[in-house]
């Protein structure tokens, strides 16, 4: 699904070169739940954001289901995203002006879906994640861990092959977040594949392999064993 | 295209600082209301000017004598001179340009006091001889009976036109002057016809609604001219210009009356023409001026909306990294941003623009209700293309005004947009 041979990337600040990633050899198959973890610093957001193709990288190969990812434009950068990649942020980004259900159905949207549709779906989705009854409300009168769960389901209504999330529980108490982990594993189990930035030590133990990155580099790739069982599908509240 | 998401946008960031908004859009309504008030008022100016003189055929020419300035055929200089009735036939046979000739005499008494008199009333006006020509060089509104003709000329008929002045001394409220006579230094010429002036702001000489015409003809026999000729009014035919017979008849009538080619100041002269043409060189300067000031004032407003995008799309880069990261593409932004900025100057514009006509309007019904027939300023409008244009010119200038923030919109990398706090 995704295949990373030899990712350079450097950031240019003022007469400072600041060489990022230095050489990354990744495979991600499908089905895969990856967390990747390394102290600040260490490039593990450049990582998932090259994977995102919301940056862009300076040497070596990206392939994304196949497709090399070489000199593309921002126009088939942002039709890649919208058909492969569903995102999840720390801080949710939800769009404020915008009710629960219409930043659900936002992706679609940028499809060209029609209103109607976009909009079923959307409440599919919301359904799923136990929050049909807010789907009129705006994004300020949710909790944090009803604004993940909804950010979750933006990033799954265009059925990506690919979920990322830069450090989704960072902003959650810690009961939120294991309810958030079983929510991705749950999602995982459909056979979507995850990566997850994180520096949680607790979360990544919920995930099935474990990335470490140091200065640039892969410290460490491991199989993790211990896999927590989970509840149900979609878990709800 | 109506797409409510697009929409739904715009309100919004429209909507989030209200005030913000309402300032912004100001300068382009303060732009688009002063746009329109000055192009009405400047019409209303020039519809002021042209109404007093819209009839007078404008390439026409008017030539008179003066004394001459230097000898010639020896004859001596500073001397005396008229034209003639001989004039008449040579001028016709030998300008083939010459639309309309009017030789005219103007009599004289009315400097000491009253030279016009019926029964008991009496008054002092200007008393013209006059060819029917002259009615289609300044053309005058009849209003009852009919001007001078042919016949009158030929005849060396005693009858007169008069103004609706004269009328109004002469003769009682609601008698009717046709037919009856009045008393022109100590001569009785028959009234034929009463007229009102079309061009009020052409005047030679006096106010026209204080004149009389009585043929040429009568007033050399009747006051002792001979043949001689006042000066003469003649018009060009309608694809030659005014200057041409000016040329001509000067050089034919230096010639027939022996005064030096070269003598300029021997014949004195006029052309309408000219005048009208600096007339209305005026007013297209001012229409030019206008609108330089006007698109100025606008633009003002369009830089500003143009600002307040950049603002707008400075304030809102993370969430248009949001928008971008989950997969709308540059295109969807660019239109997005210039949407708004479009639907802002045109409905900013779209009042102004109704403001203005709204004004105008009301200072032309309240002009038409306190009608003077003298009025400089008169029938401001605005043209139903004026409007248009300008609502064209206000999509444009949104278009325009949104593209340089868009295009910052789209330049930041998702990414960047992202981290942007």
């Amino acid at each position: 699904m995704i295949d990373l041979s030899n990712i350079h990337k450097s950031y240019i600040t003022g007469t400072n070169r600041l060489h990022v990633l230095k050489g990354i050899d990744l495979h991600v198959k499908k089905g895969e739940l990856v967390s990747i973890m390394g102290s600040s610093g260490s490039g593990k957001s450049t990582l998932l954001n090259i994977i995102g193709i919301l940056d862009i990288h300076d040497e070596g190969d990206y392939r994304l289901n196949g497709q090399l990812i070489h000199n593309i434009n921002e126009t088939k950068a942002a039709a890649l995203r919208n058909k492969f990649i569903g995102f999840v942020f720390q801080s949710f980004n939800l769009i404020s002006f915008k009710t629960a259900l219409e930043n659900v159905a936002l992706p679609l949207y940028y499809q060209g879906v029609s209103r109607k549709k976009r909009n079923r779906m959307a409440a599919e989705y919301l359904d799923k994640m136990g929050l049909l009854d807010w789907s009129d409300h705006m994004p300020n009168e949710l909790s944090g861990g009803q604004k993940q769960r909804l950010a979750i389901a933006r990033a799954m209504i265009h059925q990506p092959k690919v979920i990322l999330a830069d450090e989704p529980t960072g902003a959650l108490d810690s009961q939120t977040s294991y309810e958030m982990m079983d929510l991705l594993q749950a999602i995982n189990r459909e056979g979507i594949t995850i990566i997850i930035v994180t520096h949680e030590r607790d979360i990544a133990e919920r995930t099935n392999r474990i990335i470490r990155l140091r200065d640039g580099n892969i410290g460490d790739d491991h199989q993790n064993g211990i896999k927590k069982e989970t509840t149900g599908v979609f878990n709800r509240p | 295209m109506f797409d409510r998401d697009r929409w739904q946008e715009i309100w919004s960031v429209l909507k989030k600082n209200k005030f913000r908004t309402l300032l912004t859009a100001f300068g382009v309504f303060w732009g688009i209301f002063m746009l329109i008030i000055m192009v009405g008022s400047g019409k209303g100016l020039q519809n002021g000017a042209m109404e007093g003189m819209g009839n007078f055929a404008t390439n026409s020419v008017f030539m008179w004598t003066q004394r001459t300035t230097m000898p010639y055929k020896g004859l001596p200089r500073n001397r005396r001179w008229t034209y003639t009735n001989e004039d008449i036939p040579v001028l016709r046979e030998n300008i083939p340009e010459l639309k309309y000739l009017a030789p005219r005499l103007q009599g004289g008494g009315y400097r000491s006091g009253d030279n016009v008199v019926r029964g008991d009333k009496s008054g002092a006006f200007n008393v013209y001889g006059d060819y029917p020509q002259w009615n289609k060089i300044d053309p005058v509104r009849i209003l009852a009976g009919r001007f001078l003709n042919e016949i009158d000329i030929d005849e060396s008929r005693k009858v007169a036109a008069i103004g609706t002045q004269v009328r109004d001394v002469l003769f009682k409220n609601g008698e009717d002057p046709i037919g009856q006579y009045i008393r022109i230094q100590g001569l009785y010429f028959k009234v034929v016809g009463v007229f009102e002036p079309i061009n009020s702001n052409i005047n030679f000489g006096g106010d026209k609604v204080r004149s009389i015409h009585i043929p040429f003809s009568t007033m050399q026999r009747a006051y002792n001219y001979g043949n001689n000729v006042g000066w003469f009014a003649m018009t060009a035919k309608d694809q030659y210009k005014a200057e041409l017979i000016e040329r001509k008849a000067m050089q034919i009538l230096k010639k027939r009356h022996d005064v030096a080619p070269e003598d300029d100041q021997a014949v004195g002269h006029f052309n309408i023409g000219t005048e009208f043409d600096k007339m209305k060189g005026l007013f297209n300067g001012i229409k030019g001026l206008i609108w330089i000031v006007g698109i100025g004032t606008l633009l003002a407003g369009v830089i500003g909306i143009s600002n307040i995008m950049l603002i707008i799309v400075k304030e809102r880069t993370k969430e248009i990294g949001i928008q971008r990261a989950i997969g709308a593409p540059p295109k969807t932004v660019i239109t997005q941003i210039i949407s708004e900025s479009v639907f802002l100057t045109t409905l900013a514009g779209y009042f102004g623009l109704v403001a203005g006509v709204f004004i105008i309007e009301m200072l032309a019904t309240g002009m038409q209700q306190s009608s003077g027939s003298d009025n400089m300023f008169r029938n401001p409008e605005v043209d139903f293309t004026v409007a248009i244009s300008a609502l064209g010119v206000l999509i444009i200038s949104g278009i325009l005004a949104g593209i340089l923030p868009a295009r910052r919109a789209v330049k930041v990398k998702p990414i960047d947009a992202l981290r942007y706090e």
